[in-house]
């Protein structure tokens, strides 16, 4: 078992015929993923990957024609917004956006529109997830983490590879990994993964990592306080930021005092989360 | 991005929003002459991107044009939380009855806008929020549907604004509204707005906030940026697609990814040292990327060491080691600078960097450790 992704995932790339897409459809196929379509309007047709995949003018054509069950978003910014919603109004349960700066008043309105139907976001600016040994979707490299009993939920990329490999280094494996995304607005937060964790028989532990900016991980340290029972590791990026200024991340700045690393870090201690002081820590924190 | 006083105001007035009729200045005799056309007192008010402008001096009341020449020179010369004023906004004075705070914003927590006012305006509503929380009243706007009268009506009577008053407080209310939303702003406020002594709603002051990752549909605003008060390393760097950020420390950083990025901040101080910046050098960075980087890092006088902490996933280990090798070769760094790489083709850069003459590192913890070893040391030398 694992969350959002395992060996019954039917990817549509939305987005493939660019290079980023491209690029990343011959990874996940490299490691088993089974894409069954691409779509970039004006190119329906045509194959990509010598032959391996077929490409759509639409998503809705796309999951007529091949039964795929969840997409993935490699649009540009200015077209993201819209991407999302068409796989939402195509019937995708599961949609997986990695997109970089959209607009925040797009995502809000894409936000709630998504909220009056039963699909599930994931994104944007995130890495995607890895179910190590089944499925990958998004950019995570594959080779970084081995199957196991760890879920990982984060707010960032690189940093999560850190964990990943860190965790290997000690023999620790996941059981999913899911990056939630950088942005203020969100498709899925902390709760949602911790809760389908908190769920999954395969998980023993998890560790989530969080960073300053908005209130996300001190509800995720609430809930896990009164709703969990399965350990959890933190770590928390950014007690040196600067209040004011943005730290890469849309959604990563101190303002009014609030959103601090401190805050943050107080609140998952007090909710029994242990805390590692830096990324190796954690996997030295789960062996034990 | 943020916007001056004066560039907010002309978005509102767009928006049927009244404002105070005024004009900016850039010298004490353009200052004189706008008094003259406006007649009778002025207010000369400093635009600089720094809240606290009025305790600051940054704002003052002139009775005649004369003065207003005299107060103008005065504000032009100053500099307010380190930032030069070179523009001032001429506005008609007006008798203030009542000041209250109005604005929008992004609600994170809600996902939607929310539109706030208080009767306690003109002064800092985050302190008011902290002290006397009952005082703002909050209105969420449903994004798809956009703000409703019933919105607008439930703020009039949360601050008991007189009912004679309604009709122009709707008015302002849509426009604040429009101006928000077809801005892709992230913040509208007007604080205060003002019952005047003959009885009329003004927004006396005006301050926007305008989402980066959407200036690409808005050219208009794109143009009113004021690069004078930013920082000239950060745009240098934004221009070729890094996030830099400036900090007080002494240990460069260079990374990838945000949030790893932080992280070795953190662990940079973590092992006693400070950071000098925040460095994203992002996804897929080339060797032309690293090496530019490099370059905005040394321009730093306090970098004493310099870490490097490449994770390779888009990011590929040999063209950050290209990029280094390019980087050194131009600039010939006298400083230490300690490398760790993993990931994507690492072994391949790690073979590249070999006669570079850095410091090589296994794990994060080490190179922090290594990197705060070596700015001591060049401290010591000194």
């Amino acid at each position: 078992m694992s969350i959002f992704v395992d060996k019954d995932t039917r990817l549509v790339v939305q987005g493939i015929t660019g290079r980023e897409g491209l690029f990343h459809t011959g990874q996940m196929l490299e490691y088993g993923t089974s894409v069954v379509a691409g779509t970039r309007p004006g190119k329906g047709g045509e194959w990509v990957l010598d032959g391996k995949v077929p490409v759509f003018d639409s998503v809705k054509i796309a999951v007529e024609a091949t039964g795929a069950n969840t997409s993935i978003i490699f649009v540009p910014a200015r077209f993201a917004s819209d991407a999302i919603l068409e796989a939402a109004d195509a019937g995708l349960q599961l949609i997986i956006c990695l997109t970089e700066h959209i607009p925040v008043q797009d995502m809000m309105r894409v936000r709630n529109y998504l909220d009056q139907k039963a699909v599930r976001l994931i994104g944007p600016n995130c890495p995607g997830l890895l179910t190590p040994g089944e499925a990958k979707v998004g950019i995570i490299p594959g080779d970084i983490a081995i199957p196991g009993a760890i879920g990982v939920v984060s707010r960032s990329g690189t940093l999560t590879y850190e964990v990943l490999y860190a965790l290997k280094q000690l023999g620790l494996g996941a059981s999913t990994c899911v990056g939630i995304g950088g942005d203020p607005i969100n498709g899925t937060n902390f709760i949602d993964a911790l809760a389908l964790f908190e769920g999954d028989p395969q998980t023993d532990k998890v560790v989530m990592i969080g960073e300053i900016g908005g209130t996300d991980e001190e509800k995720a340290a609430d809930y896990i306080s009164s709703q969990m029972t399965k350990p959890v590791v933190g770590f928390i990026a950014g007690k040196t930021a600067p209040p004011g200024k943005r730290m890469g991340h849309a959604g990563a700045i101190v303002e009014g005092g609030a959103g601090t690393a401190v805050g943050k870090i107080k609140a998952l201690e007090d909710a029994g989360v242990v805390v590692a002081s830096h990324p190796e820590e954690i996997a030295e924190l789960l062996k034990n | 991005m943020k916007l001056h006083e004066y560039q907010s105001k002309q978005i509102f007035a767009k928006h049927d929003i009244p404002i105070p009729p005024g004009r900016v200045a850039t010298s004490p005799e353009e200052a004189r002459a706008i008094a003259g056309e406006l007649g009778g007192r002025v207010v000369i008010k400093s635009q600089v991107l720094v809240g606290g402008r009025g305790k600051a001096g940054g704002i003052r009341l002139a009775k005649n044009q004369r003065e207003a020449e005299k107060l103008a020179r005065e504000v032009l010369g100053m500099q307010i939380k380190g930032l030069p004023v070179r523009k001032i906004l001429v506005d008609k004075a007006v008798g203030i009855e009542t000041e209250i705070y109005f604005g929008i914003t992004n609600d994170r927590t809600a996902r939607k806008p929310v539109m706030i006012a208080s009767a306690a305006g003109g002064i800092d509503i985050e302190e008011v929020a902290a002290t006397t929380p009952e005082k703002i009243i909050r209105a969420h706007i449903d994004p798809l549907l956009g703000l409703q009268n019933y919105n607008i009506l439930d703020l009039a009577i949360g601050i008991e604004l007189p009912r004679e008053h309604w009709r122009v407080f709707n008015q302002i209310a849509k426009g604040l509204w429009n101006a928000f939303q077809g801005s892709d702003a992230t913040l509208a406020e007007i604080n205060p707005l003002v019952i005047t002594d003959d009885n009329q709603l003004l927004a006396v002051d005006g301050k926007m906030v305008i989402d980066d990752n959407a200036l690409f549909r808005h050219p208009n605003i794109t143009e009113m940026r004021d690069i004078t008060t930013e920082n000239e390393s950060e745009t240098e760097a934004l221009k070729h697609g890094l996030t830099y950020i400036k900090l007080e420390g002494e240990i460069g950083c260079m990374v990838n990814g945000a949030g790893l990025a932080m992280a070795t901040m953190d662990i940079i101080k973590h092992f006693g040292g400070e950071p000098a910046n925040f460095l994203d050098i992002g996804g897929g960075a080339n060797a032309e990327k690293v090496a530019m980087a490099l370059r905005i890092i040394l321009k730093d006088k306090n970098v004493k060491s310099i870490l490097f902490n490449i994770f390779g996933g888009i990011t590929r280990g040999d063209e950050v080691a290209r990029g280094i090798l390019k980087a050194l070769e131009e600039i010939k760094p006298e400083i230490p600078m300690v490398i760790r790489l993993v990931g994507t083709n690492a072994e391949e850069g790690r073979e590249l960097l070999a006669n570079a003459n850095m410091i090589t590192a296994e794990t994060l913890a080490q190179a922090a450790q290594k990197a705060v070893e070596a700015s001591t040391r060049v401290i010591e030398e000194v």
